[in-house]
């Protein structure tokens, strides 16, 4: 052996050298078992999300739509029918003036998403804007890191700021003292102004990520023209990255939605159906909340209501995300 | 007498039937469009260039050749003061486009880049509509007359030679055309703002032959009403469609002269070394 090592190294005894086929025959290893529990493991992770999710879905509609014998389900109920033409939803009454009308929680809700779109949408896309185009790398440095603790605030601290500062500071003085009119205590516009906040953030940073994904070479070819900045970022950026804007703006509505504590601080009340922003009203999210927290009898159609409500919340906020991700998933075939 | 044998071939336009009155006679030297005096650029504290003095001649295409990383990029970038978009970089000499110094402080950047317009080497079509990317720069400028409009997205299409291809889909996206017909649309789309000077930085080199025949038979349409630099790392382009050529070879300006002179008889030895393909 010490005599060939001038020479390159080939091991040349047949017996030593594993032949073709015998080596790539499968033999028990470890490696291979762990291989395999690995494997098993990760996908039981993957498993746990698609089980919450199917249950979830499971359980809103055994109780809502179709339950098991002798247990009755919502809609075996309340008729469809008058779950969405009704426009009384007065669950806390004696049976025979019960109604379940969902419509006064849905105009609640998208009471709240309106005020909270009209505030959180553009002032979101300026932010995007300004971080994707104008700022410098310094400024970017300190904007983005406020805008995460933003995104960090618990909502109820955003409730408690409707209900101590916004109402009384501001939408007092505005719209009582000086317009003379009506305001509640609880008011729709101080819960649709902090959820409104609350989607600052994520309309910012969702839409300057795909405003930063227009390649440079279109803002140069703008520059060449003679375009100012302005021009750049509102005739260039802004339309190749619409439909990711678009959709950074239906994730935040579904927020919006969905958004529970804040609004049932700030906002929640009565049940009517209204748009008048300085009256309370009632959202689904906060509906379900009140029902949980007060004492209700189990079994109840008021119990089971609360499982209606929740599926159309669900499917609202479903139907939000995947038109959301189409449209997400369309933009990136652009640039890609 | 070999090299002047294998540059004589490139000079000669091989496609020359295809193009009509090719002024054969190169421009007298009068006064130049563009003039470098001393002029010098940094990337931060790195210098890019060092005292460049060059003239550009009107109504001629400059071809600008040197191996990569030699500043013939940004050379022509600074021409137009597209560098002013990358932080940090700074000019010192003088720049002067019809002897007014374009880096003055009181020169307007946007109605400079009016002026001089600008081709990439990577074609750049705006996600709109073929009418709205033509249409683009005469609208950031102003104008927003329809049925103007409509003319000037015609014409710049007719001298970017891409009418009869797309006359009939103007209203549809420009992301759909070929390469080829990509490139034709932005230098439509900076013919539209009706500029005097046309900076081109490489703007063949991602093109198959035959698309890179078009847009050469073009350059030589367009220097009949425009002043035309060009970067190109394909010295047969140069040889082919220019009257004058610039050698650049890290940072500073080796030679320049009459194309053909250049190409047959270079003054310097770098020169010499770089075209016979010896070095870059």
């Amino acid at each position: 052996m010490s005599g060939s090592q001038n020479k390159i190294s080939v091991p040349n005894d047949g017996s030593t050298r594993p032949n073709g086929a015998a080596s790539l025959r499968r033999r028990f290893s470890w490696m291979h078992v762990r291989e395999q529990a690995i494997h098993f493991i990760l996908f039981c992770c993957a498993l746990l999300s698609v089980l919450t999710t199917v249950s979830i879905i499971y359980v809103l509609i055994t109780e809502s739509v179709v339950a098991f014998p002798p247990n009755t389900a919502f809609f075996q109920v309340v008729s469809l029918h008058e779950f969405f033409t009704e426009t009384r939803w007065t669950p806390q009454y004696a049976e025979e003036q019960q109604h379940f009308g969902i419509l006064p929680l849905v105009t609640g809700t998208f009471l709240i998403t309106g005020i909270s779109a009209i505030i959180g949408l553009p002032v979101g896309l300026l932010i995007a804007i300004y971080l994707s185009e104008y700022a410098s790398p310094n400024a970017r440095k300190w904007v983005k890191p406020v805008l995460e603790i933003l995104a960090g605030i618990p909502t109820v601290v955003y409730g408690f700021f409707a209900i101590r500062f916004l109402t009384p500071m501001l939408i007092v003085p505005i719209f009582e003292n000086w317009l003379g009119m009506t305001v509640f205590g609880k008011n729709a516009l101080a819960g649709g102004i902090v959820v409104g906040l609350m989607i600052i953030p994520m309309v910012a940073s969702l839409s300057e990520d795909v405003m930063r994904s227009v390649p440079n070479s279109l803002r140069e070819s703008g520059y060449a023209l003679g375009s100012t900045k302005f021009d750049v970022s509102s005739r260039i950026v802004v339309p190749a990255a619409l439909s990711g804007i678009f959709a950074s703006f239906l994730l935040a509505l579904s927020r919006s939605i969905g958004e529970t504590m804040a609004v049932t601080i700030a906002s929640a009340g009565f049940a009517k159906l209204t748009l008048n922003p300085l009256a309370q009203i009632q959202t689904m999210t906060s509906y379900i909340v009140d029902v949980m927290t007060g004492e209700v009898v189990s079994g109840s159609t008021v119990e089971k209501s609360l499982y209606a409500v929740a599926l159309v919340l669900f499917m609202i906020t479903m139907v939000m995300n995947l038109i959301s991700q189409w449209v997400l998933s369309r933009y990136r075939e652009v640039y890609q | 007498m070999a090299l002047v044998k294998r540059f004589t071939q490139f000079v000669d336009p091989p496609n020359e039937g295809n193009i009509t009155q090719v002024p054969e006679s190169v421009p007298t030297l009068g006064t130049p469009k563009i003039e470098t005096r001393g002029m010098s650029f940094f990337y931060g504290t790195k210098q890019a260039l060092y005292d460049i003095n060059l003239q550009i001649q009107s109504r001629a295409v400059t071809a600008l050749i040197g191996p990569s990383g030699c500043g013939k990029s940004t050379y022509l970038r600074s021409l137009n003061r597209m560098n002013d978009i990358i932080e940090g970089t700074r000019v010192t000499g003088e720049v002067l486009l019809d002897g007014a110094d374009i880096y003055n402080r009181d020169v307007d950047v946007v109605s400079l880049r009016k002026r001089v317009g600008m081709v990439f080497q990577k074609s750049t079509p705006f996600p709109k509509s073929i009418f709205d990317n033509i249409a683009f720069g005469p609208r950031i400028a102003g104008q927003t007359n329809k049925s103007e409009l409509q003319v000037i997205v015609e014409r710049s299409l007719k001298q970017a030679a891409l009418w009869n291809e797309v006359k009939d889909r103007l209203k549809e996206s420009a992301m759909a055309l070929s390469g080829g017909q990509q490139q034709r649309l932005c230098i439509a789309r900076a013919l539209a703002t009706n500029p005097e000077v046309l900076l081109m930085d490489e703007p063949a080199s991602a093109l198959d032959p035959a698309s890179t025949a078009r847009i050469e038979d073009l350059i030589f349409e367009l220097k009949q009403n425009y002043t035309i630099v060009i970067v190109t790392h394909n010295m047969q382009q140069a040889a082919r469609i220019s009257e004058m050529t610039a050698f650049f070879c890290v940072g500073r300006l080796v030679e320049i002269g009459q194309t053909k002179q250049l190409f047959t008889n270079p003054t310097q030895k770098e020169t010499e070394d770089y075209i016979t393909g010896r070095f870059g």
